[in-house]
């Protein structure tokens, strides 16, 4: 064997030798004699969706260390909080081989995951091993409605979201003649099916429902046959790293409608990359606006200074965290099987909402919030649901 | 009609853009007989160092027109120095190895220079400064801006000045030389190594050129950009017959219609039976078909052409 052979191998064993240090070294991280309890997260951390996965992790490890700082004591024994961290590159392929991972790593509850597409095909997996998931994000009906005990969410779900879309854009907009673009994703899916429902019900005519993908960044050909069809209103299922451009083409192909979308638009960065496309888009999120949360200010303003500003679902983590912590506390265990129960019955005040689960797993009394692009900024219109 | 216009105006400004890209890895394939798969990741690099160059220079107060060619400048220079690098440290040691050896380099420079990339600049979009007027130009009553005439202009001219390179200069006839036979050009006198590391880095500052462009275009620059745009612009490659400049040009437009024509009338044309969400499988059922029956491509058999 040359030396040209064997070099690639040396290398690939140098660089897995690098990863394990990595790994064991935080590990160690925990104070001695501490009971280390795991927890898993999941989202994109690469990939085009990377700069809202960071911010899901970010928001779960504040929890986490507000948590250690406070001093949690379950069973007697004092609590330290360890974050393991998974990339599940918003791929459902990649999100049951991370489930599995973080699975086989004996995680006490798993936040997450962020895309709805990767939370389903994952939760089999926590059900099928009685581990406690809570996303902050998924918002596909599917995700609670497959009837698995472990499976939670901290968010109004696409059903809700999609009928107060619809009949938004249908009633108080007015929108007579809708085109529809979604990613095929299992929520721009979902969502998009939702609002169509929710927008023919209040007289709506639907004329275009066109496709594209989680990846795409040129829209030009489906805009252009969209136009052909002259709606005034546009609705896109799917998430910011596409709706920017796409405003923005729309823009540029002089197609005169209004632009609407759910909540994987409503971040900074969609006004970022839109740039002046972005005014007068429309967008939902469900809860309430981030200053009329019971936590909010509060919560930006420590989250601001530790990481960066707030993407999207950064709050929503911190809250699926401490309902979490606070489900263990009131079972006095860390073991799924026993705080499931208490998880089920929780009323939490959290930063984002009141959280009160339903027999699904969904949130009680979820509140949708609509926002539109007002001089480069998200600004609220109104809150709808019971949340209020 | 306007739409039908519009469609066409779609597809070759897209086309232009996979061009721009597919020329890199046409003239790297075409000297080496490597598919340099990091050629995607090089566009990504140069679209973020121009806007880094960028959004200092626009700090400082240096006017816009002069701002662009001058961050175009340092983006090309950067991704000759990282071409030149690629090549040294992943290629060369390769260069007498089996065939799939430094494809497979080629796949690991690329996740390399994707998290190096995501290190620096981080997971979040940038948005592109909107220096080139989207002033829409309206022909026939499609539309057309400026940034995508610069485009197309810029696609068609870099094609005839690397043709011109190619056949017209000694470096081309070297490259030629290369291309055909490598122990024979080094028994002749050719510096293999000089012109290899000199395709390498012409190719990049091609590739530099196609990111700042793509970016100006759709207005942000990310990390990721590259994987995608440069799977298209392989597929260009292939289409047009990869190692052949022409090929590369007409694969890249050819794609770009295929795509935005499929887009826009498979709809309408199978009555809803499928969406545009085939758009992805028209334009590779169109790749599958042309290396079935045209494995070369459409203009790869001309082997003296090639370079």
């Amino acid at each position: 064997m040359s030396f040209y052979s064997v070099r690639p191998l040396l290398l690939a064993i140098l660089l897995l030798a690098l990863g394990a240090c990595g790994k064991s070294s935080s590990d160690r991280a925990a104070a001695s004699g501490d009971l280390v309890v795991r927890i898993g997260a999941a989202a994109p951390l690469t990939g085009n969706q990377a700069h809202i996965g960071k911010d899901n992790e970010s928001g779960t490890r504040m929890a986490l260390d507000d948590a250690n700082a406070k001093g949690i004591v379950i069973g007697g024994r004092k609590i330290h909080f360890e974050l393991v961290s998974e990339d599940d590159q918003a791929d459902p392929k990649t999100a049951t081989i991370v489930a599995q991972k973080l699975v086989d790593n004996k995680v006490s509850g798993i936040i997450g995951h962020l895309n709805s597409g990767t939370t389903i095909p994952a939760s089999k997996i926590y059900s099928d091993n009685g581990i406690v998931q809570i996303s902050p994000s998924a918002t596909a009906v599917n995700y609670t409605a497959q009837g698995f005990k472990t499976a939670f969410r901290v968010m109004a779900n696409d059903a809700q979201q999609g009928h107060v879309l619809g009949e938004y854009a249908a009633k108080n907009l007015g929108a007579k003649k809708i085109a529809v673009i979604d990613d095929r994703t299992a929520y721009g899916q979902g969502l998009a099916d939702e609002f169509i429902k929710a927008a023919q019900a209040n007289g709506a005519q639907i004329v275009a429902h066109e496709y594209t993908s989680d990846k795409a960044v040129d829209f030009t050909a489906v805009l252009t046959a969209v136009k052909g069809k002259q709606p005034d209103l546009l609705f896109y299922g799917g998430m910011d790293p596409q709706a920017g451009p796409m405003a923005k083409q729309i823009k540029a192909l002089a197609l005169n409608l209004k632009f609407m979308m759910g909540d994987g638009g409503y971040t900074p960065a969609f006004i970022k990359l839109a740039s002046d496309a972005a005014e007068g888009a429309y967008a939902s999120l469900p809860g309430v606006p981030l200053a009329k949360m019971p936590g909010g200010k509060e919560f930006e303003t420590r989250f601001v200074a530790k990481y960066q500003p707030i993407q999207l679902y950064a709050p929503y983590c911190y809250d699926a965290v401490n309902v979490m912590i606070a489900a263990m506390q009131k079972a006095d265990s860390v073991e799924p099987a026993k705080y499931l129960p208490e998880l089920a019955k929780i009323s939490h005040a959290g930063v984002t909402a009141k959280i009160q689960f339903d027999a699904k797993g969904d949130l009680q009394d979820g509140a949708i919030t609509l926002y539109q692009v007002r001089q480069g900024k998200w600004q609220p219109l109104e809150t709808i649901g019971a949340g209020r | 009609m306007e739409i039908f216009l519009q469609q066409i105006i779609n597809g070759l400004v897209q086309g232009s853009v996979y061009a721009l890209v597919a020329l890199g890895y046409t003239m790297v394939y075409g000297i080496l007989g490597l598919i340099n798969f990091a050629h995607g990741e090089v566009v990504m690099v140069g679209a973020m160092l121009a806007l880094s160059a960028l959004t200092a220079m626009l700090g400082w107060g240096v006017p816009p027109l002069l701002a662009l060619p001058i961050s175009l400048m340092l983006a090309m220079a950067g991704c000759m120095a990282l071409g030149y690098g690629i090549e040294r440290i992943a290629y060369r040691p390769l260069r007498h190895a089996p065939r799939l050896a430094p494809l497979i380099t080629a796949i690991g420079v690329s996740i390399v220079l994707q998290n190096l990339a995501m290190m620096v600049w981080g997971r979040q979009y940038h948005a592109f400064p909107q220096l080139i007027s989207n002033q829409p130009h309206l022909i026939g009553g499609a539309i057309i801006n400026d940034i995508q005439i610069v485009i197309f202009i810029m696609a068609l001219a870099i094609m005839a000045g690397l043709m011109v390179v190619v056949h017209r200069t000694r470096l081309g006839r070297a490259m030629r030389a290369v291309a055909e036979n490598q122990h024979a050009a080094q028994l002749m006198g050719v510096d293999i190594n000089r012109v290899i590391s000199i395709t390498f880095m012409l190719g990049s500052a091609l590739a530099a050129v196609a990111g700042l462009m793509v970016s100006a275009n759709y207005g942000l620059a990310h990390y990721y950009m590259g994987f995608l745009l440069g799977l298209k612009a392989f597929t260009a490659a292939v289409l047009g017959g990869i190692g052949n400049l022409r090929g590369a040009m007409l694969g890249g437009l050819l794609l770009g219609l295929i795509e935005s024509l499929g887009a826009g009338y498979i709809g309408d044309m199978t009555g809803g039976f499928m969406g545009s969400n085939y758009q992805d499988v028209f334009a590779f059922f169109v790749l599958i078909a042309v290396l079935v029956f045209r494995p070369s491509g459409l203009l790869g058999e001309r082997l003296a052409e090639r370079a």
